[in-house]
């Protein structure tokens, strides 16, 4: 946790409050149909794929690859004294995929398709972001 | 009526071209420049206001004309409209006009029907950029969607990176590739008259622009433009005896594949343009070979790059190479975005591609007109490449 946080902080809403609980526990939860079994992203209360709304959450495994990254140059609020920053698309081993960026490894040796685990970053008192670290194992 | 839609092949043609005053021009709203756009469509096809009986609207980011267009009919007086309507799905939403509008004059719903599209978010000394900054999906600080601000992926660009990266990742394409597209059409530029940049652009010009969000150059990214550009949609039996030669709409089509956001769905490397290419060309009864003209959207150079793949004028992961020999410049064999599209020209979403369509195939092009235009492919995506339309057009009735 940072006193010097200064980006923006996401709140949850009705759907997604597992979600973001389940990072504050530091657990990656993603909504799963019952029916279809198929893993969705982001929440929602209706498969895209049955139409079914009978739902569930279940703890995600973590670990993913990095389907596609880019390096943001322009200034926006929050991020503006920092420099160019990286942001990425992290494909979950579940299918799903995630917006959210890597940790621990330097800029120029990001890669696509490079695997990837989650690491559970509290950012405030209440709010964890699930951010990804190079997976050597 | 077959599945191939053949029976619709030019039986409608655009009549009218008119495009406002364009680019850094202040001081007026995008109901202005609609106006504009429309009375010059109006007197190019050589029509009256009265024989206007069909308007389609295709606001931009400034607001247009109220709900369903009624404000700009009103501004207007346009008072014999059969057909009234506000459409969007982004840069695809031009051909996507001009297709509504060619289905009802075919089967007499109206006669003469306006396309039209119109913006104005310039300001003087302000970025081109802070009208569509925060314009991404999604963008609401709260829930799923409020991951997107927290990692910092704001605005169309961040989008568009990804999609660029991943290709590059996928297939080998380089800045080189993107380069040679932007190079190309500032070449195209140079001899059209409107085009907002006309000045030379090198290799080395390219490499030296910022970045916006790497991988893209701010010179992979369409310009910004005040200004409003609108076509007239007539029957083909009609069009034959009107003021301009008519550009014939041979094909139509659209593609709309969805995003489910997960493994085996990729998008941003596989977009909508095959389904909607399939559909254009069978009604059209064309294959690939046969375009002599093409007219690719063009928001960032990644997009003409992915588009010339999903047609098939290269396989998938060719567009790089295929690109870099310059094929799409001047004197090259595939001649792409003659006017300077909207990385040298002007930015009227879907309606540069189209406009440029139709001045090539009337042969009205000048010192850039291409010889051989029999068939012109005009495309248009929209969204973060979540829609896709096609336009065929022809001097030829057959």
């Amino acid at each position: 946790m940072s006193d010097t946080y200064t980006r923006p902080i996401p709140q949850a809403d009705e759907e997604s409050r597992e979600f973001y609980d389940g990072a504050r526990r530091h657990e990656l939860m993603l909504m799963r149909c019952k029916d279809c079994r198929a893993w969705r992203l982001p929440s929602r209360p209706r498969c895209p794929d049955c139409w079914s709304t009978d739902t569930a959450w279940e703890k995600a495994s973590g670990r993913g690859t990095l389907y596609s990254f880019g390096v943001m140059h322009q200034k926006f609020p929050g991020f503006s004294e920092d420099g160019p920053y990286h942001y990425a698309i992290v494909e979950l081993e579940e299918g799903p995929r995630i917006v959210s960026n890597v940790v621990g490894v330097p800029d120029d040796e990001i890669r696509v398709d490079m695997p990837l685990v989650a690491y559970f970053d509290d950012v405030s008192d209440d709010t964890t972001l699930v951010r990804f670290m190079s997976d050597k194992s | 009526m077959d599945a191939t839609g053949r029976e619709l092949k030019a039986r409608a043609a655009i009549t009218g071209l008119g495009i406002s005053e364009m680019g850094r021009v202040y001081g007026h709203d995008a109901q202005h420049f609609a106006a504009e756009a429309i009375q010059r469509a109006v007197a190019d096809a050589g029509l009256r206001k009265e024989d206007i009986d069909g308007l389609l609207v295709n606001p931009g980011v400034s607001a247009l004309g109220g709900m369903g267009g009624v404000g700009l009919q009103n501004y207007l007086g346009l008072t014999n409209l059969r057909l009234l309507s506000s459409m969007n799905v982004g840069g695809a939403t031009a051909n996507v006009m001009v297709q509504y509008a060619a289905m009802s004059v075919i089967h007499g719903m109206a006669n003469h029907v306006v396309c039209v599209f119109a913006d104005a978010p310039l300001q003087p000394n302000k970025g081109g950029g802070a009208a569509y900054a925060g314009m991404g999906r999604p963008t609401r600080p709260s829930g799923m969607g409020g991951l997107y601000p927290a990692f910092g992926v704001m605005g169309i660009n961040a989008h568009y990176a990804i999609a660029a990266r991943r290709h590059m990742a996928m297939y080998g394409t380089t800045n080189d590739h993107f380069g040679a597209i932007a190079v190309a059409e500032r070449q195209w530029a140079a001899m059209n008259p409107i085009a907002e940049h006309r000045e030379p652009m090198t290799l080395e010009d390219y490499h030296a622009s910022r970045w916006v969000a790497e991988p893209l150059h701010l010179l992979d990214c369409c310009l910004v433009s005040n200004g409003g550009v609108a076509v007239i949609v007539s029957r083909a039996d009609a069009a034959k005896d009107m003021k301009q030669p008519p550009a014939y709409i041979w094909g139509m089509g659209q593609g709309h594949p969805g995003d489910m956001r997960r493994k085996g769905w990729d998008v941003e490397t596989q977009t909508g343009a095959p389904m909607s290419k399939e559909k254009a060309f069978a009604m059209a009864g064309i294959g690939i070979d046969d375009v002599d003209v093409l007219q690719a959207y063009d928001c960032y150079t990644y997009t003409v790059l992915v588009t010339l793949e999903d047609y098939g004028f290269c396989a998938k992961s060719e567009g790089g190479p295929f690109v870099a020999d310059g094929k799409l410049a001047p004197g090259g064999a595939l001649p792409t975005n003659t006017g300077g599209g909207q990385l040298s020209a002007y930015y009227m979403w879907g309606m540069t591609p189209l406009s440029e369509g139709i001045i090539q195939a009337r042969g009205q092009g000048g010192d850039r007109q291409v010889d051989k235009h029999d068939v012109v492919l005009v495309t248009g995506n929209g969204g973060i490449l979540d829609h896709h339309s096609t336009i065929v057009l022809s001097p030829h009735d057959a």
